[in-house]
């Protein structure tokens, strides 16, 4: 298995337990945590491609991760901008509990 | 493979899963932290210092901070008492193994992935800095535009509904009023004796 390989497995098995969690825990904000934990394997796959590929100086792939970074922080902070009022109207953060649109 | 990157990723993939599947939502914040940490000694790993660095200043920094915040506002520190699944985990973790094998087996079976280390490329601060405000200097711009856009919209919704026309009017509205009410007299008081002893 080359370093590369290693890279590529760790970042999918770190997208599977995101997406797992996302999928199944009852907290919105665990279902959060699980998209940063996406957001995060797709970041060490870029930088794996950047150092292994064939091109490394242009420096695309760390670009690419910088620009995503900041992009997820602004997820994160409407996210759970959007959970507080969302705890504020239903007095719950559980998502089974959420089921009705109107106000 | 490295014996240090071994460490590191069994380290940050274990803090992964603890932050997916811990009870109390406080130490799942906390694994999420070392996850982040560990993310970022990877970035270390590969070369990239800059990322690792902004890994760790945006991650553990201020997102596992907001995630605690959230935890502690919404009151969900406490343990539940009923499941922390939902009810058909099952099929969600059945999913994820499917994704998982499917990324795995691509990974391991591509023919086309580069087999051996290039030598180490030149990352410098100056670099990232020069490609930033030539090369993409309007990607730039669009995000910094993006993150005002961003913070300002999360406070206007996590903002407390107040009273526009008739403080008090009904039941559900009299308490911020009143505390509105309450603390408006002290902060005119401030206002004015900030406006007096610059005048």
């Amino acid at each position: 298995m080359t370093p590369l390989q290693g890279c590529l497995l760790v970042s999918a098995l770190l997208f599977a337990i995101g997406l797992a969690g996302a999928v199944t825990r009852r907290n919105a904000i665990l279902a959060l945590i699980g998209i940063e934990l996406m957001l995060n394997a797709a970041n060490l796959n870029f930088i794996a491609f950047w150092r292994y590929g064939p091109n490394p100086e242009a420096l695309t792939g760390m670009m690419v991760v910088i620009f995503s970074i900041a992009i997820a922080a602004a997820e994160a902070a409407v996210g759970l901008a959007l959970i507080i009022a969302i705890y504020r109207h239903y007095k719950t953060a559980n998502l089974d509990e959420i089921k009705n649109l109107k106000g | 493979m490295s014996l240090p990157f071994i460490i590191i990723a069994i380290v940050t993939l274990f803090a992964a899963a603890a932050a997916m599947s811990l009870r109390n939502l406080v130490h799942c914040a906390l694994s999420l932290v070392v996850t982040f940490a560990g993310l970022a000694a990877l970035y270390l790993q590969l070369g990239a210092q800059f990322v690792g660095f902004a890994q760790i200043l945006v991650y553990v920094g201020a997102v596992a901070i907001l995630i605690v915040f959230a935890v502690l506002l919404t009151r969900s520190d406490a343990m539940p008492n009923q499941a922390i699944l939902a009810p058909g985990w099952i099929v969600g973790i059945a999913v994820s193994a499917v994704v998982f094998a499917t990324l795995g087996w691509a990974a391991l079976n591509s023919p086309g992935l580069p087999k051996q280390m290039p030598p180490a490329p030149e990352a410098t601060v100056k670099n990232i800095g020069d490609l930033l405000m030539t090369r993409y200097v309007l990607p730039l711009e669009v995000i910094g535009l993006l993150l005002t856009a961003a913070l300002m919209g999360a406070v206007i919704i996590a903002m407390k509904e107040e009273p526009l026309s008739k403080p008090g009017s009904s039941r559900r509205e009299s308490a911020p009023s009143e505390k509105l009410e309450r603390t408006d007299p002290a902060l005119r008081d401030c206002y004015e004796a900030e406006k007096g002893g610059h005048s």
